[in-house]
């Protein structure tokens, strides 16, 4: 069990600034987040665009924004639990056990969620019983490809990771089919001309123009129907399909937290940005109140103030006192 | 400031009329997010398609970049002519009177 003041959910540049403001306020943060490095967005997504809306930064590179504050937080020795998901959250006493999805624990008396846009989770197509072959033939990520040795694989999408699947499944399956429901595919033109290759070959099996519309099975996955544009309808016994739509971002297991949310984010009291369960804060792109700007400063504003309220969770009956760190003499960090 | 007006499908098939500065370097969905008629969950990066929406007059918009081709690529509620992010539509004169309206979610 990992056990801290603060739990924050989300190493973006929102959770990382709140470790230095809980640090000015003697609190301890750990921070658990579903990417392997932090940084959320401004890492995974985009490192070397500018941002020009950092106060005192005419322009700064999102990786270059991370790093400072990464510096910043180094004397407050934060915790980190990277590549792990915050799965569950149960109660303890006062205290908060979030749980990720890897089962590591970690216990504090705060929670915070700068959980940013979400989890990025596969783009389901819209297919009723979808929900009954998850798991049983129907995989939207492909961890393992070992499993999939000799047997027959449908892909479905257009994009880098259908064709790039294709490909790699092209030498090991038993058969692949590849359908899109254009005639002409958006991923590298190398991989464009690989595939087209392998189809002339009869490597691959290519139906453009043509979705998915139908699944069937008894336990598990064992038949689709495609259905072309002009209106063929073509059935295919497969043991596994891979609809590989790309990644939409969504609220994740938190969802199911008991958090009131509106519109996939998370409602908060804009006096101390605390959501509807006490001790749950909620800061940054992730939550929503009357005027809300999804702006990295805002998200700042947003963590100076609630862990000014966190405090008194922390340390009940002490009163904090806010000090200016001009006023500190420098930064008083914690010992490793 | 000059101004131009935008008219909206929502949802639920209810018309909105905006009117939208010209001078802010706003885009579509920026004007749509300060309604409440999209979510914009990733500010405009082409990354989450939940400004989506179809343009439904015959107004010619900004041309579009591989960032938002390939998100469009994978929705399911695309159509090929009228499919645009409006994160990635700046609003310009040319917009004025454009009638928009909005996806359902994907």
């Amino acid at each position: 069990m990992i056990k801290t003041d603060i739990i924050i959910i989300g190493a973006g540049p929102c959770g990382l600034f709140t470790v230095f403001e809980a640090g000015l306020l003697k609190m301890k943060c750990h921070l658990i987040d579903y990417l392997p490095i932090p940084g959320g967005q401004c890492s995974e997504i985009y490192p070397k665009k500018p941002i020009y809306d950092i106060p005192a930064y005419p322009e700064i590179l999102a990786e270059d924004l991370v790093n400072n504050l990464m510096e910043q937080i180094k004397p407050f020795n934060p915790g980190f639990t990277l590549g792990e998901r915050a799965e569950y959250l149960d109660k303890s006493g006062d205290n908060f056990i979030v749980t990720t999805n890897k089962g590591t624990k970690h216990e504090a008396p705060v929670v915070v969620i700068a959980g940013g846009l979400g989890c990025f989770e596969p783009r389901k197509p819209p297919i009723q019983n979808i929900k009954d072959f998850e798991g049983k033939g129907v995989d939207y990520i492909i961890k393992d490809p070992e499993l999939y040795k000799g047997k027959k694989i449908i892909i479905s999408g257009g994009g880098d990771s259908a064709l790039d699947w294709a490909i790699y499944f092209a030498k090991t399956a038993n058969q692949v089919t590849l359908v899109h429901r254009r005639n002409s595919f958006r991923g590298h033109l190398d991989s464009v001309e690989t595939i087209n290759k392998l189809a002339q070959k009869g490597e691959i099996n290519l139906i453009t123009d043509a979705e998915v519309k139908k699944i069937e099975g008894k336990d598990k996955l064992q038949s689709i129907e495609i259905k072309t544009k002009q209106g063929e309808e073509i059935n295919l016994n497969t043991d596994f399909w891979f609809p590989l739509f790309g990644l939409v971002p969504k609220l994740g297991p938190i969802k199911d937290w008991g958090l009131e949310l509106e519109k996939n984010a998370i409602k908060v009291d804009t006096l101390d940005y605390s959501t509807n369960i006490k001790g749950i804060y909620a800061i940054g792109d992730v939550n929503t109140y009357p005027g809300k700007l999804k702006l990295i400063l805002c998200g700042f504003h947003e963590a100076a103030i609630m862990c000014q309220f966190a405090f008194k969770k922390v340390f009940p009956g002490q009163k904090s006192s806010f000090k200016y760190t001009t006023v500190l003499g420098g930064i008083q960090g914690f010992e490793k | 400031m000059k101004e131009i007006t935008i008219n909206v499908i929502d949802e639920t098939g209810k018309k909105h009329k905006i009117v939208s500065p010209l001078e802010m370097g706003l885009n579509l969905m920026d004007i749509l997010r300060s309604h409440d008629l999209v979510e914009g969950a990733c500010g405009g990066m082409a990354l989450c398609a939940t400004c989506h929406c179809y343009i439904e007059s015959e107004h010619e918009t900004s041309s579009q970049k591989d960032d938002e081709l390939a998100m469009l690529d994978q929705l399911f509620t695309l159509d090929e002519e009228k499919s645009r992010l409006a994160c990635q539509i700046p609003i310009v004169e040319a917009l004025d009177n454009i009638i928009v309206k909005i996806a359902p979610p994907d």
